[in-house]
């Protein structure tokens, strides 16, 4: 049986579900001997992996006088086949005893196998040097945070670049690329026109809807006109806006111009002698800058037109009377506050989902990352600098 | 299981180990909707050789690759490999199938969320049991084996360059040691010299593992350095097969066109001053 074996068995069944031929990988000890059985192939090696784990080379290899350094053979004449899994398990069980200090004779080893071995053994040196150390969790905190002030310094540079590039523009007002600056008007203000509408709408309803219960205990059912007037215009409306084209365009931005960066179109334009910053950046900048205040003011009026459908149905106050009383309850300045957030915002928006796209490296799942961090930032850009105005607007007293 | 030579016969002769044929492709029709792509191939690959087919662009050499690695599906026809019909396999049979041989694509598909050695051990982690340590040591030696160095499994495939891509992608698909490999354009976008380093690297493996090699290409450096046999696709059929020198020697006039266009001389000139 054992000559059966040895003579050249083939690779066990392929493409055989239950691989009949097959015996898993299996090593005897004794004292002064060790020996291979079996198929020492990738699917069949697990058992030996367990082996090696439990330590059972470095304690079963020693031999009982405590003559540590006297060799042992290895036979592998009944190693039915062997791949580069089970060479690597090999050389392993032969590393481990060799660092006993006792040495290991090869008998029984065919040549294609000890070709395999040979190479395994070769690598090995090579790999072991190649990993690097796991850095400690102070390591990574510092990492995180070097990270995230390069961001910072990158944004700034980005806003810089921006900038001149904005200058140079109008200094030559001829190569002002009015066509991409109408689209973006259209496909990031017009296109959203309906989403806008209806959201603040309903926001105008649930202010209104919210307010009712208070202002009828007081019989100042009229005063609904001031809070949505108020809520709307000054706050809900630029930033209801606001936080909705960051998740449409900005996110869009940032995908587009990164999904050009992976295709290299960023740097073909360059190559033509388009300054990607020209033609990617400024129209969408300029057109956000234009579509945003005025979706702020349909947002205005919807939001406004949620509250008085809701006035009208939970507190009688007509139509004529809630808008009679807007314009008591309503001053220039709490529109125009309102209004005038509206291009910072779509700075904020236009600026950082640019400068994600720019920041993809490499592939499709880069895009996707950077996508996500635009959105996030930009909306948290704009709610810090909301917040800001707020602060500004108070001390001025406006 | 049928009374003919089964893979694991205790007491093979060496002359029926060359013959025993890897992949048998018999009668077989492709259509996409009116055009035809495969009008009656027969292909016979036997086990340990390097075999190439060859032939112009949109001949449907990719196609039938694509069919041999279960991805498409021919209308009519047989196809064997390790001597089971593969069409008509049940979802385990084509897992354990696919077990056994690798692939490499020929723009990598190498996936971009994972480092090459995650992309390495992918193939391990999922139809062994072994260790996370014992695998990624394994996808170490891959990764050396395909001629890359240590420092390139702690990266993305982004990071790569397009010789070490196709390295990589060479790795992964050798990660199970598969008895088969199939290799999609291995050479193509390759500057010559990776290309050449590439032609050993392939013969280099066989010879280690024991590999049967079936590979799509068009690179007449590649078909005169390394295949063993190739055959030569014209409009869905198999125009000639055999050597490159007997192929040389053909009188079908698409061959002869192949062989003799300016490039394909210059590469029969390189190859006989090699030998």
């Amino acid at each position: 049986m054992d000559d059966a074996v040895r003579s050249d068995p083939p690779r066990p069944g392929p493409g055989d579900p239950t691989r009949p031929s097959g015996e898993d990988a299996a090593i005897e000890v004794g004292l002064d001997a060790m020996r291979c059985r079996g198929d020492w192939t990738v699917l069949r090696v697990a058992g030996i992996e367990a082996w090696l784990a439990r330590g059972a080379a470095e304690g079963l290899t020693r031999p009982r006088d405590g003559a540590a350094t006297a060799p042992i053979a290895l036979d592998c004449g009944a190693l039915r086949s062997l791949d580069t899994a089970g060479a690597w398990l090999l050389h392993r069980v032969i590393a481990t005893c060799e660092r006993t200090g006792r040495v290991v004779s090869l008998a029984g080893l065919r040549p294609e196998h000890a070709a395999l071995l040979e190479m395994v053994a070769a690598t090995a040196a090579e790999a072991a040097t190649a990993l690097a150390p796991e850095p400690s969790a102070l390591a990574r905190l510092g990492e995180t945070v070097w990270r995230g002030g390069g961001q910072t310094r990158e944004l700034l540079v980005f806003v810089g670049e921006v900038a001149t590039t904005a200058l140079r523009s109008l200094a030559r007002p001829a190569r002002i690329r009015w066509r991409p600056i109408l689209y973006n008007v259209r496909s990031a203000g017009f296109d959203a026109l309906p989403i806008t509408g209806l959201l603040v709408f309903l926001m105008g309803i649930v202010i209104a809807y919210q307010g009712a219960s208070q202002l009828r205990r007081y019989g100042a059912n009229i005063f609904v006109a001031d809070l949505v007037g108020l809520a709307m215009l000054r706050e809900l409306s630029p930033l209801l806006t606001a936080i909705i084209v960051a998740g449409r365009s900005g996110s869009a931005y940032a995908a587009q111009i990164g999904t050009m960066k992976v295709t290299e179109e960023v740097d073909a334009l360059r190559t033509v002698g388009i300054p990607p910053l020209e033609q990617l950046v400024l129209p969408k900048l300029v057109a956000l800058t234009i579509a945003l205040p005025l979706l702020t003011v349909y947002a205005d009026m919807l939001g406004v037109a949620g509250g008085m459908v809701m006035a009208k149905s939970e507190l009688d106050v007509g139509f004529a009377d809630f808008l009679e009383r807007l314009q008591y309850a309503l001053v220039l300045s709490d529109f125009l506050v309102g209004i005038g957030k509206a291009p910072v915002f779509a700075g904020i928006i236009s600026i950082i989902g640019c400068f994600q796209g720019f920041r993809v490296a490499g592939d499709a799942e880069s895009v996707g990352h950077r996508t996500t961090v635009s959105v996030v930032q930009s909306i948290f850009a704009v709610i810090v600098a909301d917040a800001i105005f707020s602060i500004v607007f108070n001390r001025l007293g406006i | 299981m049928t009374t003919e030579t089964t893979p694991h016969d205790p007491m093979p002769t060496a002359a029926t180990d060359a013959q025993r044929p890897i992949i048998e492709i018999r009668d077989l029709h492709t259509r996409f909707g009116e055009t035809v792509v495969h009008d009656g191939v027969d292909l016979e690959v036997r086990e340990g050789e390097i075999f190439a087919l060859a032939g112009g662009s949109g001949c449907g050499k990719s196609t039938l690759l694509r069919e041999l690695i279960l991805l498409q599906r021919p209308q009519s026809g047989s196809i064997r490999i390790f001597g089971r019909e593969i069409l008509g396999l049940d979802d385990e049979q084509a897992r354990s199938l696919r077990r056994d041989w690798g692939v490499m694509f020929e723009r990598g598909a190498l996936f971009g969320s994972l480092t090459v050695s995650e992309n390495v051990g992918l193939p391990l982690r999922e139809h062994t049991t072994l260790g996370d340590a014992l695998i990624d040591e394994i996808a170490a030696v891959k990764i050396a084996l395909a001629g890359l160095p240590p420092s390139a499994g702690a990266k993305r495939p982004s990071e790569l360059s397009g010789g070490m891509r196709k390295r990589a992608a060479l790795a992964r698909a050798i990660a199970l040691d598969p008895v088969l490999l199939f290799l999609d354009e291995p050479t193509a976008g390759l500057d010559p010299l990776s290309a050449s380093r590439f032609d050993e690297l392939v013969r280099h493996l066989k010879r280690l593992l024991g590999l049967t090699v079936f590979m799509v290409t068009h690179d007449l450096d590649l078909l005169w350095r390394v295949a063993d046999r190739v055959a030569f696709m014209v409009e869905g059929r198999i125009a000639g097969i055999g050597t490159m020198e007997a192929l040389s020697t053909s009188q079908e006039p698409l061959i002869r066109e192949y062989f003799y266009g300016p490039r394909g001389r210059g590469a029969r000139e390189q190859a006989w001053k090699r030998r």
